[in-house]
């Protein structure tokens, strides 16, 4: 222990968590083995080191004992090693005196015997009182902040972090992968429990995206790349051919009425099929931009080059349509992005036994949401497959690919209240029986629960149990013609057949496909299910792993517009916090050359994904430019003369760490 | 100690922003594993320098375990594919020295593998426990002055 020579002075603090650390590690005994450990003037247990009282007692310390080094045993460092290092900053030492010891998340709250936690957190102690021996001082570095923001994903939460941003009067680049901004939102009739009508509130916001000085608004376009990092991201954004030229498109459809195709052949997405457009077409009436797009897939001009082109002669002068255009790339420069990417409905041909596909009157509930909708395919009237007949009856499966081990597990939030809606909206519109089908009705939300009682009260039948099947094979005469819904009806407790018209899934709600490949694409975290991991449950729900890169919405997990447009305007506001500030400081663990020892082998060069390491010739060594060093250590680990270091993370506090745990001495 | 009542001391090397992070939400789930491992931090696999491991072993642990992120999930881009390559290597040495290939363990285990990270731990304890300790020579394997130098 040559490196204490005596100047090092170290606090030893205990947390007891109130019962989370101190019921399963026995606190009292921890601080006083510390006490013995070398270099260690104070040593202290108490309830709550995070509060304020317990941060206090570090700096009183500091003052009073003349301590220079500071451990502090409680919860995990991602947690709450700023607030230490801030404790400490204000009793005027250096921040990075500090050590955390994590003995909550890695310890009590994993372990169960006493004796076994207690001797780890222990070792853990001795690792850190050994560790911070070794600490240097060091300083932040501040980098500037580009005040533009990337918002990923037109949906209502992109919609909404955009206009706040750009409201704030902050540049917003919103950038979209389909044609129209609007997301699922655009595409739902009424919203529960209020049953506003979606259109009527989204698309304001919409065209007011488009007019919006501070909004550049990018459809058809995908991210493409990502460097850089907080305060200054540079993004590669692929933009995909709408051929027609946006600024040129006036809008009046003329192209569409004079397209080859007299009639509309083409499934419409918008309308999940259950509608036809033309090749050349407007998403949907309210579609921001305002521009038609052509569909290269089903266009004659693409398939043999060969149309008359009646379209390109109906837009005459203004010469919008373009069927040569292709992707380019744009580059823009950001400081922060929002990530709001959504999610995609469960596909229902997953649970075969539920006869999507196979039966035409099964229907998801997105489907519905278009039927039921006076903008809709059928003009708001609720019929079957065959166009005209209306249904007598009708079955709603809750639950579809949610709370399933065979298919997702979550509960996907939304599909209750939109079912208990769609019950009301289809009652409304055909006086049809609808049934519910559902494991646990859950109406956790302002006016939701009164909703459902609502419901009760208007005559919706509800069952509960778990579906089984749908089938068309009738038993007796009363099912001939009829889907039959088998269900045990748990609270009667018999298995029974409900023969109806029409079933609708209320599908679940799942992450992107895609969302692993975007999720790497930003650099951030996924949860187990696979939608985007937030930075903490709680206490960073809208921020995530990777600084600067914000979530909102259902990318993050399924959620209601409500909450949806809450989650956008804390994202928002997150990204303003660093505008505002108009610097983001950085952890200083960016590595350095000790150059007298450098060979200038030029190993570390090729080690280095960044290319923050150089070879001046001059000296012949290395060196590194510390902003672009992210301080990953992988140069330090590969240089065969070890004359690279990493602040925070040096070879010898790595050792004494090593050694502590293991309680080593020579 | 008799070797009934062995239990292996285990030195755990984790990411940052992976298995750091699996084992911070194994906490908040409170799942149970094995009290063995004592986990230092660093902020990438690819900072983990060989001669932490055979530090490690030298100093008396019966066992070691790096987690980092999945082949493509680097925070750093590649530091984790460095650390498979370093690892590939040492492998190679720790059995020229004797030391059983179950001691030392390279997982992949991501922030959302709470679940892995309680398994390998489990099954890393129960391997080693079986193996019995390390008894290296130290002195013969390893003189200090020599590690230093490496």
């Amino acid at each position: 222990m040559s490196k204490l020579n005596g100047n090092i002075r170290i606090g030893v603090y205990v947390c007891h968590c109130g019962t989370n650390i101190a019921g399963t590690v026995d606190v009292a005994a921890v601080a006083r083995a510390a006490a013995g450990f070398p270099g260690v003037a104070v040593s202290r247990e108490y309830k709550y080191m995070c509060s304020d009282p317990g941060q206090e007692l570090i700096v009183k310390d500091i003052r009073e004992h003349n301590l220079n080094r500071i451990v502090v045993a409680s919860c995990s460092p991602l947690l709450h090693e700023h607030t230490f290092r801030t404790a400490v900053e204000k009793a005027r030492l250096n921040p990075y005196f500090t050590q955390m010891v994590n003995i909550r998340e890695h310890n009590s709250w994993v372990h169960q015997e006493k004796g076994a936690a207690t001797e780890k957190a222990n070792d853990l102690v001795r690792a850190a009182v050994r560790r911070v021996a070794c600490h240097k001082p060091l300083e932040k570095s501040r980098v500037p902040i580009d005040p533009a923001v990337l918002v990923v994903g037109g949906g209502i939460a992109g919609i909404h972090a955009a206009l706040t941003l750009a409201n704030s009067g902050k540049r917003v680049y919103l950038v979209e992968r389909d044609a129209t901004i609007g997301g699922h939102m655009a595409r739902f009739d009424k919203t529960f429990p209020t049953l506003d009508c979606a259109a009527c509130i989204l698309t304001p916001k919409m065209t007011a995206v488009k007019a919006h000085p501070n909004i550049t608004l990018w459809t058809l376009s995908e991210v493409s790349a990502v460097e850089g990092y907080v305060g200054n991201y540079e993004v590669a954004v692929t933009r995909h051919p709408r051929f027609v030229h946006e600024d040129l498109c006036a809008g009046c459809m003329q192209c569409v009425e004079a397209c080859i195709y007299k009639k509309p052949k083409y499934e419409d997405e918008f309308n999940y099929g259950l509608s036809k457009r033309k090749p050349v077409y407007l998403p949907f009436p309210q579609a921001v931009p305002q521009v038609v797009v052509i569909d290269p897939e089903d266009c004659i001009e693409f398939k043999s080059g060969a149309c008359k082109k009646t379209c390109v002669e109906a837009c005459g002068d203004r010469h919008a349509i373009d069927f040569e255009m292709t992707d380019w790339t744009e580059k823009i420069k950001v400081g922060t992005i929002i990530l709001a990417t959504g999610f995609q409905a469960f596909d229902p041909k997953r649970i075969p036994y539920y006869g999507y596909g196979t039966y035409p009157n099964v229907y998801t509930s997105l489907e519905i949401e278009r039927l039921v909708n006076a903008a809709g395919p059928t003009g708001g009237e609720v019929v079957l497959r065959d166009g005209k007949s209306t249904p007598r009856s009708v079955g709603i499966i809750h639950c579809v690919g949610s709370r399933d081990e065979t298919t997702n597990r979550w509960c996907s939030r939304v599909c209750c209240m939109y079912s208990l809606k769609l019950a009301h909206l289809i009652k409304e519109h055909t006086d049809a029986e609808v049934f519910n089908f559902y494991i646990d009705i859950r109406t956790p939300g302002k006016g939701f629960e009164e909703f459902y009682q609502r419901l009760l009260k208007e005559g919706v039948h509800f069952i509960r149990g778990k579906v089984a099947e749908v089938t068309d094979w009738a038993l007796d005469p009363s099912e001939e013609g009829k889907l039959v819904i088998r269900v045990e009806d748990t609270l009667s407790a018999f298995v029974r057949r409900i023969p109806v018209d029409m079933v609708v899934l209320a599908l679940g709600l799942e992450p992107h496909a895609d969302a692993q490949e975007v999720r790497r694409r930003f650099n951030i975290t996924c949860s187990t299910e696979g939608f985007f991991l937030e930075r903490h449950p709680k206490l960073a729900p809208v921020n995530t792993f990777t600084d600067g890169i914000f979530l909102a919405g259902c990318c993050q997990g399924p959620k209601d517009i409500p909450d949806t447009v809450a989650q956008a305007g804390a994202a928002a506001a997150e990204a303003l916090v660093l505008i505002d500030a108009g610097y983001v400081e950085t952890e200083p663990n960016t590595a350095y050359v000790l150059e007298e020892e450098c060979s200038g082998c030029r190993t570390c060069i090729t080690l280095c994904p960044y290319r923050a390491i150089s070879h001046v010739e001059a000296k012949q060594k290395a060196e590194i430019n510390p902003v672009l060093c992210k301080g990953c250590g992988t140069c330090v680990a590969g240089c065969p003369s070890g004359s690279i270091q990493q602040n925070l993370f040096e070879d010898e506090e790595i050792f004494e760490e090593i050694a502590g745990v293991l309680n080593y001495v020579r | 100690m008799s070797d009934d009542k062995f239990e292996p001391r285990i030195v755990a090397f984790f990411c940052n922003w992976c298995t750091y992070l699996a084992a911070d939400a194994a906490g908040v789930s409170r799942m149970k594993y094995a009290p063995n491992a004592r986990v230092v931090r660093v902020m990438c696999s690819g900072r983990i320098d060989p001669q932490f491991i055979l530090d490690a072993f030298a100093k008396g642990a019966d066992g070691v375990l790096v987690g980092g992120c999945h082949p493509g999930d680097c925070h750093y881009q590649e530091g984790n594919y460095k650390a498979l390559r370093r690892v590939i290597l040492l492998k190679r040495i720790l059995k020229e020295m004797g030391i059983e290939e179950e001691r030392f363990r390279l997982e992949w285990i991501s922030a959302s593998e709470a679940e892995r990270l309680k398994s390998t731990m489990n099954d890393m304890v129960e391997k080693v426990r079986a193996l019995g300790p390390l008894r290296l020579n130290t002195a013969a394997i390893f003189d200090e002055k020599e590690v230093a130098v490496l």
